[in-house]
């Protein structure tokens, strides 16, 4: 099973791509647990490509989404800059409230969802694979 | 997101309700800054009924408690469940934080 959403790199359009996710999911008969994971994993990664992709200029966002055996794949295409979201250092999170900023914080949050996360670039298009699976707990 | 707030013991008392999220974070902000603006400086953030929060919400959280520490201020949390506790904890902000089980506890020991 298998679908895609392609619109403007824009945040006005992350209800759009949620909904879209979100109906997936339920049409496939995903488990439930994995909405929360979807969710913050999409939000986290389009809010990057409206912010960074295109600097100041427009462009389109692309997800496609791949049910089998209970996992989902989100595939995240842009057509901007190249960035590999995965090369971001990793947030140090002991600092406290002074010292402590939120770069980073995304991408770790991909991370700890995913049970697997991939970045390639490939035909002048950045392409992260993120595959979410309900047995996954965070941190594992 | 929506705001149901009330005041006890010095602390104002903040239930957040819907989602926090790239969208709807700064309403957060813009509440807290409300209150600041008027003089308070001690929250009890009741995170009952939030349903969703991602990193643009704790950007915002973390902002409100940056302004309230310049001041001397607090920002503690109560009823933290499901995905939000979850986010809180795997970014650190459970252990940055202080965190309560209910909002009689926050406003007694925070």
């Amino acid at each position: 099973m298998t679908d895609a959403l392609r619109l403007p790199a824009d945040t006005a359009n992350l209800e759009q791509f949620r909904e879209f996710a979100l109906s997936r999911m339920e049409q496939w008969e995903l488990p439930f647990a994995l909405a929360p994971k979807l969710e913050l994993v999409l939000e986290e990664l389009l809010v990057n490509v409206c912010s960074y992709a295109y600097g100041d200029g427009d462009g389109d966002v692309e997800l496609s989404l791949s049910a089998e055996d209970g996992a989902l794949t989100l595939l995240i295409r842009d057509w901007g800059r190249p960035y590999d979201p995965l090369t971001t250092q990793e947030p140090d999170l002991t600092l406290d409230v002074e010292e402590r900023g939120i770069g980073g914080l995304g991408v770790h949050f991909v991370r700890q969802m995913a049970r697997e996360v991939s970045y390639r670039r490939d035909n002048e298009a950045n392409e992260l694979t993120v595959v979410l699976a309900a047995d996954a707990p965070p941190g594992d | 997101m929506e705001f149901e707030t009330s005041k006890q013991d010095g602390f104002v008392v903040l239930k957040v309700k819907g989602r926090m999220d790239a969208v709807t974070a700064p309403e957060f902000e813009a509440k807290c800054g409300e209150f600041i603006d008027a003089g308070d400086t001690a929250f009890v953030v009741d995170l009952s009924g939030l349903e969703y929060i991602s990193s643009a919400g704790l950007r915002s959280i973390l902002a409100t408690a940056k302004k309230l520490k310049a001041k001397d201020g607090k920002l503690v949390f109560a009823n933290l469940a499901g995905m939000v506790q979850e986010v809180f904890s795997i970014s650190g902000f459970t252990a940055m934080f202080k965190v309560f089980d209910t909002i009689d506890d926050a406003v007694a020991k925070g």
